[in-house]
C-alpha cells in the first residue's frame, strides 16, 4: 500500500480538481467539492480498492489526505 | 396443496408539493446541488402538505390502487400499514385508514413501525396471513412523511428524503408474481445512527437549539438524525450477505436473478452495492430521480415503474432487498408468470 497511489486514487474521486493538484498534505476539507457525500465516496473507494472499511470517525479525525492514508494502513 | 401468496397490483401516491433541485439551490446557494445530484440521482422530491398525514396519503394511495386496477374494496380482508410517522400515538393509523377507505369492519388492521425494510417485511406478513388461511386479500400500504421530522436547514437529509405512499394488494388467487422465501435481519446496535430521538416517551421534545455539523447541516434531537457514513458502512457490510442468503434460501444462484430491486436509498449507495455484488446494469433497477428516498415505499414504487417499462417480463425471478433504520433488513424473491 503506497501513499502515492492512495493520493492518486483519492484525487480520482473528484471531478473538479486539476490533475496532480492533490498532494499528501492537502487539507481535504478545503477542496471546494468536499461534502458529506464525498466522505462516502472515499469510504467506498477504500472498500473497493483496498478492501478496508474506513469509518466516519477516521475521516472526521483526519485533516490531510495523508492522515486518511495512515488510518487505512493500520486497518 | 399449500396456499400461494401473489402480488396482484401496486399503485402509489406522491404529494403535490415539489422540492426540486432548483428550490434547494435557492435555499442553499453555497451548496453545489447539481454535483450532489449527479451522485444521489435525485432531481425532485414531493413533500406532504402541513395538514397532510401518513394516514391521508395511505388513503390516497389505496384509492388509486382500487381505481387503476378495478379492485372491489369489499374483497379486502386485511390491512397492514407500514409507517414510522403515524397520525397519532394511538389509535393505530390503520384503523383510521380502514374507516376512511370504507373497508369491511371484518378486516384485521394494524400498523407496523419499520422504515426502509418495511415493504419486504410487509410482504412476509401478508404471505404468512394468506398461507395460514387467515386472509385472502391483504392490502399492504407503506406511507411516510419523514419531511416532517427533518430540520428545515438540514440540507443533506432534505436532499435525500421525499414523502410518498404506496399500496400493494397481495392475494391468494390473482396476481402477476408469486412471493418466495424470506431472509430477515436485525441489529439494534445501529439504532442511534438513524433516529428521531425526542418526542416519544423515552425523551420528550426539548427546547435545546439545533447544532450545526461539520458539513453545515442543522440538527437537533427533536429532528431526524442520520449518520450517513455509519449507515453506508452497514449497507456495504450487510446487503451483499442479505442478497446471497436470500438467493440460497430460494434454492437459486445469483445468475438466476433477472432483476435486482434494492431499497432506493440513493444512486451512489445503490451503485456501490451493485459493484460490490457484481451485478450487471441490465439486471439492476434504479428509479428514484423523481421522488427521492421514500423509505418503505421505494421498492413498490420501483416495482411499479419496472413493470410499466417492461423491465419485468413473464417467468422472471426478481430479488427484493430492503435495509436501513433499526438496523433492520429483509430480502425475498418474486417469480412472475
Amino acid at each position: 500500500m503506497e501513499l502515492a497511489q492512495f493520493v492518486k486514487d483519492f484525487e480520482l474521486q473528484f471531478e473538479e480538481v486539476e490533475p496532480n493538484s492533490i498532494t499528501p498534505d492537502t487539507i481535504f476539507r478545503d477542496i471546494d467539492e468536499w461534502s458529506s457525500l464525498m466522505a462516502l465516496v472515499i469510504i467506498a473507494m477504500a472498500d473497493e480498492n483496498y478492501n478496508v472499511k474506513l469509518t466516519g470517525d477516521d475521516i472526521r479525525n483526519s485533516k490531510t489526505v495523508k492522515d486518511i492514508f495512515e488510518k487505512l494502513k493500520v486497518k | 396443496m399449500s396456499a400461494k401468496a401473489l402480488i396482484q397490483a401496486i399503485s402509489y401516491y406522491l404529494p403535490s408539493n415539489q422540492l426540486d433541485n432548483a428550490v434547494i439551490e435557492t435555499q442553499f446557494p453555497e451548496w453545489s446541488i447539481a454535483k450532489i445530484a449527479e451522485k444521489t440521482g435525485i432531481e425532485n422530491r414531493r413533500i406532504a402538505a402541513d395538514d397532510e398525514t401518513s394516514g391521508d396519503m395511505a388513503v390516497k394511495a389505496a384509492e388509486k390502487l382500487f381505481r387503476e386496477n378495478s379492485i372491489d374494496r369489499s374483497t379486502i380482508d386485511y390491512l397492514i400499514l407500514c409507517t414510522q410517522s403515524p397520525d397519532h400515538f394511538l389509535p393505530t393509523t390503520a384503523c383510521i385508514v380502514q374507516e376512511k377507505l370504507g373497508l369491511q369492519t371484518s378486516v384485521g388492521a394494524f400498523d407496523m413501525n419499520l422504515g426502509c425494510s418495511g415493504f419486504v417485511y410487509g410482504l412476509g406478513i401478508a404471505k404468512a396471513l394468506i398461507v395460514s388461511r387467515q386472509a385472502k386479500n391483504v392490502l399492504l400500504i407503506t406511507s411516510e412523511t419523514y419531511s416532517k421530522f427533518i430540520h428545515p436547514m438540514d440540507k443533506s437529509n432534505r436532499t435525500i428524503f421525499g414523502d410518498a405512499a404506496a399500496a400493494t394488494l397481495i392475494s391468494s388467487e390473482h396476481g402477476f408474481a408469486e412471493i418466495g422465501e424470506f431472509e430477515y435481519g436485525t441489529d439494534g446496535k445501529g439504532a442511534e445512527n438513524l433516529i428521531v430521538k425526542n418526542g416519544a416517551l423515552r425523551s420528550p421534545v426539548t427546547e435545546k437549539e439545533a447544532v450545526i455539523d461539520e458539513y453545515g447541516n442543522y440538527n437537533s434531537d427533536n429532528h431526524l438524525y442520520m449518520n450517513g457514513t455509519e449507515i453506508f458502512l452497514f449497507t456495504l457490510e450487510s446487503v451483499p450477505k442479505l442478497i446471497s442468503k436470500t438467493v440460497t434460501k430460494n434454492n437459486l444462484n445469483k445468475d438466476n436473478i433477472d432483476l435486482f430491486i434494492l431499497h432506493q436509498a440513493n444512486r451512489f449507495m445503490l451503485q456501490s452495492l451493485q459493484k460490490k455484488c457484481k451485478i450487471p446494469n441490465s439486471k439492476f433497477y434504479i428509479k428514484m430521480e423523481h421522488c427521492g428516498n421514500t423509505v418503505s415505499s421505494t421498492i413498490p414504487i420501483a416495482l411499479y415503474h419496472a413493470q410499466n417499462e417492461n423491465r419485468i417480463q413473464n417467468d422472471n425471478t426478481i430479488l427484493l432487498a430492503g435495509f436501513g433504520v433499526g438496523y433492520s433488513w429483509a430480502g425475498t424473491i418474486l417469480r412472475t408468470f
